[in-house]
C-alpha cells in the first residue's frame, strides 16, 4: 500500500541526506532495513505508537544545531576500572579508547566484522531489529540499521573483569549521528556495558543483544547533560533460558529524548529487568516505549520506570507487556511514576497488558503526584529545611527505579549524578 | 519557656474554629499533661506550635524562651528547639533512618552556627542511644517507619527527640497503639532526657502513660480551651470519674 503523500515526502527528505555505508556483508541486511523504512515511511505525529511524542526533528532531513555543554562534573565512571571506547560525534577515536583486548569478551569495531569474518554478529545485525518490527513499527530502528555509519560488536564468551563502557562525546553542534551495536552474550557468561555522554546533536542508536542460556548483561547508561541534544534509541534484547537482562537508564536534560526498550523472553526462566530514572526541567522531553514479550514458562520481567518533572517538563510513557499463548507462570510486574514539582509540568502513560495464557502473575501500576506534604513536613519539624526535604524526598521517589542497579558503585555514581541536578536547582 | 497567650485557630479551608483561646506556661524542666475528650484541639494545639500547614491563627501568640514560634518555618522551630513526636508517625519509603537521622541533626546543629557531626561520631552517638530503647541496627538501616510495628515507629520517634535534644518536646499521643511494655519503653526513653533545662507537653487520652511519665502539672482541654488545671490527682480523678464531672463543673 502507497503511504500517505506527506509521509512519502518526509521518508524521501530524510533518506536524501544520507548514504548507505558499503559494508560488505552486512549489505544484505541494511538493504533489507531500508525496504523496511520505504514500506512504513518515517514516523510522524499521526501515528498512533508517537501519540505522545513529536518525531519531527528526529526525522528531519538535516539535524537540529544543538550546543555542546561544556560539562563541569568529571565524567561519568571516570573513578572505576573499566575499559573505555570512546566515540566522538559517532566516530570511533582510537586515540581516546583503552586497547580492545580483555579476557572473556572481543570486541570489534561493526566495520570490521566483514574482513574478520565474524559470524555471530553478521548473523546478527539487523535481525532482533527486524523481529522488533511487529507487532509495532519501529522504522527509526529500520532506518538505523540501514544507514549506522559505526559501532562495535561485543561478543561476551567469559567473565571479563570489568565494564565495558561505551563514551559517547558530543563535539560539533552539527553533528547527526546513527550508530549500531551487536552485542551476544554466550552460555553462562556475563559482562556489564556502559554507556554515557549525549554523544551528538541528534543521536539514532540501536543494540541489538542476544543472550544465550545462561547467560547475563547487565546495561547502565547515562545520557548525558547537553540541554539541546535530541536521541531516539533502540534496546533489541532476546533472552535465552535462564539468563539475565538487567538495563537502567538515567536521562538528565536534553530537549527530546526517546528510549525504547524491545525485550524478547525466548528460553524458559529468564528474567528481564528494565527501568529508567530521569530528571526534566523546562523545555524536556522524555519518552520511554517499552514493549515486553513472554514467549516461554517461567519468566520474570520488569519495568521500572520514574520521572521527576518540572517547569514544564514533560514525560511520556508507554510499557507493555505481552504474555503469549503458552507463557505460562509469567511472573510481570510494571511501574511508571512521576513526580510532578509543579504544576506546568505533564506525564502522559500508556500501561499496557496484553495476555494469552492462563497461569500468569501480571500487575502494573501509573501514578502522578507532587510532593507529599505529610512526608515533607515530618522532615521540616525534624529541622530539614524545605529544599533538603524536598530533594531527600525526590531521591526517594527515584531510588525504587536506581535499586534496580545491581552494582553499588554504579547506582552511588547515579545518585550522586541525581544529587547534583536537585542541587544546581534548589 | 513555652509560653501560649490566648491562643486562636482556626482550619483555613472550612472556617471553622478549633483553638478558642488557649493559655499554656510549660516552664523549664517541667512536664506538663494535656488530657480531654476527642475533638477538645489536643493535636491541633502540638500541630500549631511545631508549624503544620492547614491552621490558621486568628488571635493570641505562642513564644519559646520570648521567640516568636508562629512566625518561624517548621525548621526553624524545630532549630529553635520545638519537638513534635508525632501521633501517627511518617513512613518516608526511600529514605534511611539513619540518613534521616544525620541530616535532621546536623541541619539543625547547622541553623544553630554549630559544627555537624562527623559520620564516625553521629554513629556512636546513635548506637548507643538507639540500644537503650531497644532499636536495632536494621532498624535504623531500614527506610524511615517503613514496615514498622506501632510500638517501633513511636520508639523512633523518642529516637529522633533523644539524638536531636530539643528544648520543648511536645507528644501527641504518644502512648496510641502501645502494649504496656512498648509505653514502658517509650516512657523510660522521654524520663531519660528530663533535666532542668527542657519542657515537656504530654497530649493524651489516658492517664495509664502518666503512671510511668509523671507529670507535675496537668490540664484538661475541652472545646478548644483548657477548662482545668490541677497536679497529678487530676489526671487520676479523670480516670476514676471520665470527663463528664469536670466538664459540668466547668460549665
Amino acid at each position: 500500500m502507497a503511504l500517505p503523500e506527506a509521509k512519502q515526502s518526509a521518508t524521501e527528505a530524510r533518506l536524501s541526506t544520507l548514504t548507505m555505508p558499503d559494508a560488505g556483508c552486512t549489505r544484505a541486511a541494511r538493504e533489507d532495513a531500508l525496504a523496511r523504512v520505504l514500506e512504513t515511511g518515517v514516523p510522524n505525529r499521526r501515528d498512533e505508537y508517537w501519540k505522545y511524542t513529536q518525531p519531527d526533528s528526529l526525522v528531519s532531513p538535516d539535524a537540529i544545531p544543538a550546543a555542546v555543554f561544556a560539562d563541569d562534573e568529571p565524567l561519568m565512571f571516570n573513578a572505576l576500572d573499566r575499559l573505555s571506547i570512546v566515540f566522538v560525534d559517532g566516530v570511533f577515536s582510537a586515540e581516546e579508547s583503552d586497547d580492545l583486548s580483555l579476557e572473556g569478551v572481543s570486541i570489534d569495531r561493526l566495520e570490521d566484522i566483514c574482513c574478520k569474518d565474524i559470524h555471530w554478529a553478521k548473523d546478527l545485525y539487523g535481525v532482533l531489529e527486524a523481529r522488533g518490527q511487529t507487532p509495532v513499527q519501529r522504522p527509526l530502528a529500520a532506518l538505523n540499521t540501514a544507514f549506522a555509519s559505526d559501532g562495535v560488536a561485543i561478543h561476551v564468551t567469559g567473565k571479563p573483569s570489568k565494564p565495558i563502557n561505551l563514551i559517547y562525546r558530543h563535539a560539533s553542534p552539527t553533528s547527526d549521528v546513527i550508530m549500531h551495536h551487536v552485542v551476544r552474550v554466550e552460555s553462562g557468561a556475563e559482562a556489564t556495558i556502559l554507556e554515557t555522554g549525549p554523544a551528538a546533536s541528534r543521536f539514532n542508536k540501536c543494540m541489538e543483544i542476544d543472550i544465550a542460556d545462561k547467560g547475563t548483561l547487565h546495561h547502565v547508561r547515562a545520557q548525558g547533560r547537553d540541554h539541546e541534544r535530541r536521541a531516539a534509541t533502540h534496546m533489541f534484547s532476546r533472552l535465552g533460558t535462564e539468563s539475565v537482562y538487567k538495563s537502567f537508564t538515567l536521562t538528565v536534560n536534553g530537549m527530546l529524548t526517546r528510549n525504547e526498550q524491545v525485550v524478547e523472553l525466548t528460553g524458559d526462566d529468564a528474567m528481564a529487568h528494565v527501568a529508567g530514572a530521569c530528571v526534566g526541567d523546562g523545555d524536556f522531553h522524555h519518552d520511554d516505549t517499552v514493549f515486553v514479550t513472554h514467549d516461554a514458562v517461567n519468566c520474570e520481567s520488569r519495568q521500572v520506570f520514574k520521572k521527576v518533572l518540572r517547569n514544564g517538563a514533560t514525560g511520556v510513557f508507554q510499557g507493555k507487556i505481552l504474555v503469549k499463548e503458552g507463557a505460562q507462570k509469567t511472573d510481570g510486574y510494571q511501574i511508571s511514576q512521576s513526580l510532578l514539582l509543579d504544576g506546568d509540568s505533564q506525564f502522559l502513560a500508556k500501561p499496557e497488558l496484553e495476555i494469552y495464557a492462563d497461569d500468569v502473575a501480571c500487575s502494573h501500576g501509573s501514578t502522578s503526584g507532587a510532593i507529599d506534604e505529610t512526608a515533607l513536613f515530618y522532615l521540616r519539624s525534624r529541622g530539614v529545611p524545605t529544599k533538603d526535604a524536598t530533594n531527600m524526598l525526590t531521591l526517594a521517589f527515584l531510588a525504587e527505579a536506581v535499586d534496580e542497579i545491581e552494582d553499588r558503585a554504579l547506582a552511588d555514581e547515579i545518585v550522586s549524578r541525581l544529587e547534583g541536578w536537585l542541587a544546581r536547582r534548589s | 519557656m513555652l509560653e501560649i497567650k490566648n491562643l486562636h485557630v482556626q482550619l483555613e479551608e472550612e472556617e471553622k474554629q478549633i483553638l478558642k483561646g488557649v493559655d499554656l506556661t510549660v516552664e523549664a524542666g517541667k512536664v506538663h499533661a494535656i488530657m480531654g475528650p476527642n475533638g477538645s484541639g489536643k493535636s491541633t494545639l502540638s500541630y500549631v506550635l511545631s508549624g503544620r500547614d492547614g491552621y490558621e491563627v486568628t488571635e493570641g501568640s505562642a513564644t519559646l524562651n520570648g521567640e516568636d514560634l508562629l512566625e518561624m518555618e517548621p525548621e526553624e522551630r524545630a532549630a529553635a528547639g520545638v519537638f513534635l513526636a508525632f501521633q501517627y508517625p511518617v513512613e518516608i519509603p526511600g529514605v534511611g533512618n539513619m540518613t534521616f537521622l544525620r541530616t535532621a541533626v546536623n541541619a539543625q546543629r547547622k541553623a544553630r552556627g554549630e559544627e555537624e557531626l562527623s559520620a564516625a561520631d553521629f554513629l556512636k552517638e546513635v548506637r548507643a542511644k538507639a540500644k537503650t530503647l531497644k532499636i536495632d541496627a536494621d532498624m535504623l538501616k531500614r527506610p524511615v517507619n517503613v514496615g514498622f510495628s506501632g510500638g517501633e515507629k513511636k520508639r523512633n520517634e523518642i529516637l529522633q527527640m533523644a539524638m536531636l535534644e530539643p528544648k520543648m518536646c511536645i507528644m501527641d499521643e504518644t502512648d496510641s497503639g502501645l502494649d504496656v511494655d512498648a509505653m514502658k519503653l517509650v516512657a523510660e526513653g522521654v524520663n531519660a532526657l528530663r533535666d532542668e533545662g527542657r519542657g515537656f507537653l504530654v497530649i493524651t487520652h489516658y492517664q495509664r502513660l502518666l503512671d510511668h511519665i509523671k507529670p507535675d502539672v496537668v490540664h484538661i482541654m475541652a472545646d478548644g480551651r483548657i477548662v482545668k488545671t490541677g497536679g497529678p490527682d487530676l489526671a487520676l480523678e479523670v480516670e476514676n470519674n471520665g470527663y463528664a464531672d469536670i466538664l459540668a463543673e466547668v460549665n
